[in-house]
């Protein structure tokens, strides 16, 4: 498994991941036993080269939000390992920890949640700064206003609270807080899924040009096939626990190999009424992360599946260069 | 378009609520004409009013209605003159019935999901309840869940199948027209698909009329005949399918069609800049002109409905 990270030295490697694994415990009954385990992420590994965007796709439930928030260290792993800039963090306490919350930061999916609505938003923009100690107390309030212009917003904003801005506001308001502590790497976890569609390409704007501007590092968590291929350099497809398949964005959309990503991208909508395209429809339902299925965990609804699939778990190999797949049938 | 195959047919359709800051102006004269075995898809955005106004045409309303008025013809007949107890029994679940938004989550959690889409053949049609459960059954086989799972309870299914559900409960007394409120909007890709294909088969299986509200352009696009684009309360285009997504009119709906990123294309999708204005107190005349690129000084009266080659808009750009 660690071949995905050997050839991908050219560009230097900020954050690199090494068979990542999160179950959550399920416990049940009067004395709260575990009986069973959530396998959110099984065996994940990938790495966020400097200055890329990562997008990273998959169905509800497929563990790509769990992955986000486990590589910030919200969430603790079960097992594996998570390097950035060379350093395991895996395993850092949370006094080790703080001078690299500096460099990493998490922009919500949820921006009418991701806000304390009693704080003046300028002051949470603020936040990250006292809480790091960064700059002298007096200065802070001039950095906030710049962060707030830089994603379009005025001066008069930041004595404003949450409820008095749009979605699209806050969540620009959620992305100057992230940038606020000038970090090298940001988790973009669904950051437009919850605006409306004439203004989510503002927001993407807004990401990309930060991007250039600071030379920032993006792993982009969403749902939407389409917004990922935007923003991203290379796409990674999750579903159910697993990465199916990893590369870089043209081969991924022009041609997908897994057949799991061939279904998504042909279920996508196409805002026309005549374009006719070759639909695969997938029986059933995303099965429980609870007990998943033995072997390839999509050949119960994989439309190509041979008996070798349903028994053996396809290896993540790296079929053409840069391009890796978990199917026992790509070639 | 008011022809012989006009079967719903709306005309200054307004819904106002009492709120403490004001009369919200929710639903603002909407009109629209929809034909048998058609689907016409309401495309708004968040906050325009679209769910106001599938709960206007249903009659489901809150109580801090301040206004509620128009004309809603169901196959000519006005519907908006009804008393209650009329409409209860003529118009709503027997000839028009509702999808609701987020309906997976509006199943009643403690009946066995056969037994509620059963339900409203017992109350309207006053058949048994054993013949009802046959219904039921022959509806679950219309929308695609297995008929054994009439015994189960809502948290036992997914979310695609509790769709379904919902949607086999809209269909059950056969109603001519079925208003979908974003019938999709919190399933995955894969299951939204499946559900737009289970909605083309009934359209053409059991001739029923859909009205589509949504904010998803791409995802409407495969079932609408016809479009309404909604914006602050008010229809501001009511088009042909084909041409609207060939070449939609108003500087609204153009904007909102370049704001959609496609796949595979290399042009990077729009935005509109600033946000709608709010409904509590709409700004007079077009309520787009102030995000509006095309806006001139004609633009700060009320713009009239121009019918550009059949293709109504509501937009001082068409008319000389």
């Amino acid at each position: 498994m660690n071949n995905t990270n050997t050839q991908t030295q050219e560009k230097t490697d900020l954050l690199v991941v090494n068979n990542l694994t999160k179950y959550f415990p399920v416990r049940t009954g009067l004395l709260q036993r575990v009986t069973g385990q959530v396998q959110a992420v099984d065996n994940v590994s990938f790495v966020v080269k400097k200055g890329e965007t990562l997008g990273m796709v998959g169905e509800s439930g497929c563990g790509k939000t769990t992955i986000g928030r486990t590589v910030m260290r919200l969430v603790e792993p079960t097992s594996g390992e998570i390097s950035f800039e060379g350093q395991n963090i895996t395993r850092m306490n949370s006094r080790q920890l703080k001078p690299l919350r500096r460099d990493m930061q998490i922009i919500f999916q949820d921006p009418y949640a991701s806000l304390n609505p009693r704080m003046p938003i300028g002051e949470s923009v603020m936040e990250g700064l006292q809480i790091h100690n960064i700059g002298r107390p007096k200065d802070r309030w001039e950095v906030v206003i710049n962060m707030l212009k830089k994603v379009g917003l005025e001066e008069y904003h930041a004595r404003r609270y949450p409820h008095e801005f749009s979605g699209g506001q806050r969540q620009r308001i959620g992305i100057a807080r992230a940038l606020a502590l000038n970090p090298k790497f940001i988790v973009c976890d669904e950051p437009v899924s919850a605006l409306d569609v004439s203004i989510q390409s503002q927001v993407l704007n807004i990401l990309k040009d930060l991007q250039n501007e600071f030379g920032l590092t993006y792993l982009f968590i969403a749902h939407n096939l389409s917004v990922v291929e935007h923003i991203s350099d290379r796409v990674a497809v999750m579903y159910l626990g697993k990465m199916v398949e990893l590369t870089d964005r043209d081969s991924l959309y022009r041609e997908p190999l897994h057949p799991y990503t061939q279904a998504l991208l042909s279920a996508i909508p196409v805002a026309h009424p005549n374009a006719k395209r070759g639909r695969t429809i997938l029986k059933g339902d995303v099965p429980s992360p609870l007990n998943p299925p033995k072997g390839c965990r999509f050949h119960t609804r994989c439309p190509i599946a041979v008996e070798k699939c349903g028994q053996v778990e396809p290896e993540f190999r790296e079929v053409r260069p840069g391009h890796f797949v978990a199917c026992w049938l790509a070639e | 378009m008011s022809t012989d195959n006009t079967l719903l047919s709306i005309r200054d359709l307004t819904l106002y609520f009492n709120t403490q800051k004001g009369p919200v102006q929710a639903v603002d004269g909407v009109f629209f004409d929809l034909g048998y075995k058609e689907a016409v898809v309401i495309l708004g955005e968040s906050g325009c009013g679209k769910s106001s106004l599938a709960k206007a045409l249903l009659r489901l309303l809150p109580r801090n209605v301040s206004r509620y008025d128009g004309k809603v013809f169901l196959e000519g007949e006005n519907i908006m003159e009804m008393d209650e107890e009329q409409y209860r029994q003529n118009v709503r679940w027997v000839r028009m019935s509702l999808v609701p938004q987020a309906a997976m989550n509006s199943l009643n959690p403690v009946l066995k999901v056969g037994e509620q889409v059963a339900e409203p053949m017992i109350i309207h049609h006053g058949v048994k309840k054993e013949e009802a459960l046959n219904q039921a059954a022959k509806m679950f086989q219309h929308v695609g869940v297995p008929v054994d799972f009439l015994d189960r309870y809502a948290f036992e299914l997914s979310g695609g199948m509790r769709q379904r559900v919902a949607i086999a409960m809209s269909l059950v007394t056969a109603p001519a027209v079925v208003i979908l409120d974003e019938p999709t909007s919190a399933l995955d890709v894969l299951t939204q698909a499946n559900i737009f294909n289970v909605l083309k088969r009934l359209k053409k299986e059991l001739e029923v009329s859909f009205v589509l509200i949504t904010h998803d352009i791409a995802t409407s696009s495969e079932l609408a005949d016809r479009v309404a684009v909604m914006y602050a309360g008010q229809i501001v285009e009511v088009s042909d399918a084909h041409r609207f997504f060939h070449e939609p009119l108003h500087p609204y709906s153009r904007m909102l069609m370049a704001s959609v990123p496609r796949l595979r294309a290399n042009q990077e999708p729009e935005y509109i800049t600033g946000q709608p204005p709010s409904l509590l107190n709409p700004p007079t005349g077009c309520r787009f002109a102030a995000r509006c690129p095309k806006r001139f000084a004609k633009c700060s009266e009320e713009p009239p409905v121009v019918n550009v080659d059949g293709i109504q808009v509501k937009c001082w750009l068409y008319s000389n």
